[in-house]
């Protein structure tokens, strides 16, 4: 997996990303575990979309250190080193973008959706 | 400092274009197979003499990394001092440009400082990113931060060229780059203030104060400030760290330069998905790790950058 060139990356990760939103929407209302993999200074998927009460687990898949850090301040892991991971549950529906401190052109965001579909967006 | 004031005020323009052409005629180097390096040196940099102010900097020593790229980070530290200790010419100091260790441990810091002490030399140092994991960077200012400025920014003087070390790795911002922000570039335009535009100015931060390669976070996002308070000087050079290779440019009077890591080397731009540790062939690492040696000659009004990878 790790040799397999960016582009093709990319698209598994989409693919897996898909999977898992169709996972979530076939379950409804329970929230499941969400993971976002950080591999060659990116965080993957980037953007992911979850239902509140989720934990997301981000794993550091590099040989350098990255931090998840929330732009708003709301988390930030310690440095995690190769494999480390961290994990925060997302209870309010919003978007919350996060940023790696050490490397802050590396970005990603957690989508948190309203729990039912027919009310969200209040 | 006052024989060096009364010098520079009698300095001819003549002589601030002498100081402008000095900058950049340091180093010779080339690429070669990706990897940047310095093949030897140019005119009268060759024979240093005692009575010139010679320099040493250090840069990404990275202690406590110990992945594919170098396992071994701490040896190759010791290697690069035993370097140094090895010079025909004794440096009067070392500047050390950030990103001493690898995740700002205290154990990491003491390695680095048992090895480092190994010279004998007063060190000036600036903090890398890896050296600020800490949230109020703690570890690093009881260490070096004694009469520093906010984050660890200060400047002092040395045979009349004027030195300021620059923290441009906290407090930074999502999709940003590097950043000194508002505070630091007051004390800086102060610190300025009042000097003889032909004092040599020598800046060292870590992240390079240049646009080197945006897309990677290797620029500074306010560094014009800086530049443009340093603008009016006859010679500026601005030593950074970071990218673990060497890169050269020269901007009006001022030369940018970047120095090896003495830990792994990274890609250059855009050369790999991204700026990550590059695994070279074993026999290859030591040859894209090393040290910088600058050399100030006040007769000649000349600054000689030299490259040493830790092997040829």
């Amino acid at each position: 997996m790790r040799t397999i060139k960016l582009g093709m990356r990319v698209v598994t990760a989409l693919a897996v990303a898909a999977l898992a939103a169709g996972a979530l929407a076939s379950q409804g209302a329970p929230a499941t575990d969400a993971e976002v993999q950080i591999d060659q200074y990116a965080f993957l998927p980037p953007r992911i979309a979850v239902k509140p009460g989720t934990t997301v687990t981000w794993t550091n898949e590099d040989d350098a250190p990255h931090t998840v850090a929330s732009s708003a301040k709301l988390f930030k892991s310690k440095a995690l080193d190769t494999s480390d991971k961290f994990s925060f549950t997302f209870t309010t529906p919003g978007v919350y973008e996060y940023f790696c401190s050490l490397h802050p052109h590396m970005t990603g965001a957690i989508v948190v959706e309203a729990a039912t579909g027919s009310s969200a967006a209040q | 400092m006052t024989s060096d004031h009364g010098e520079a005020r009698g300095v001819s323009r003549r002589k601030i274009l002498e100081c402008m052409t000095w900058a950049g005629a340091g180093v010779l180097w080339t690429i070669a197979g990706g990897v940047p390096r310095s093949i030897g040196i140019i005119g009268e940099a060759a024979a240093v003499e005692p009575s010139g102010l010679t320099f040493l900097q250090i840069s990404d020593s990275h202690v406590g990394f110990d992945k594919p790229a170098n396992p071994n980070a701490i040896g190759t530290l010791e290697e690069a001092l035993s370097k140094i200790n090895a010079l025909a010419v004794k440096p009067s100091f070392l500047i050390h440009t950030g990103d001493i260790t690898h995740l700002s441990k205290p154990s990491e810091f003491d390695d680095a400082d048992r090895i480092i002490s190994q010279a004998r030399l007063d060190v000036h140092y600036v903090p890398g990113e890896h050296d600020v994991l800490d949230e109020d960077v703690k570890l690093y200012r009881d260490r070096y931060g004694r009469g520093t400025k906010g984050a660890g920014w200060y400047s002092f003087d040395a045979n009349g060229v004027h030195f300021i070390g620059l923290v441009n790795v906290v407090d930074l911002k999502a999709g940003g780059l590097g950043n000194l922000g508002n505070e630091q570039l007051e004390w800086l335009e102060n610190d300025l203030k009042g000097r003889a535009t032909s004092t040599p100015i020598v800046v060292f931060a870590h992240i390079p104060l240049w646009s080197v390669y945006p897309a990677w976070g290797w620029e500074t996002e306010d560094a014009a400030r800086a530049l443009d308070y340093l603008k009016r000087f006859g010679s500026v050079t601005v030593l950074n760290g970071h990218i673990h290779q060497i890169m050269q440019k020269v901007e009006g009077n001022v030369t940018f330069h970047t120095a090896m890591s003495t830990a792994f080397p990274q890609p250059a731009p855009g050369t790999a998905p991204s700026p990550g540790p590059l695994k070279v062939a074993d026999d290859k690492l030591r040859s894209v790790l090393g040290i910088t040696d600058v050399t100030f000659k006040r007769g000649q009004q000349r600054l000689a950058i030299i490259d040493e990878p830790l092997q040829r």
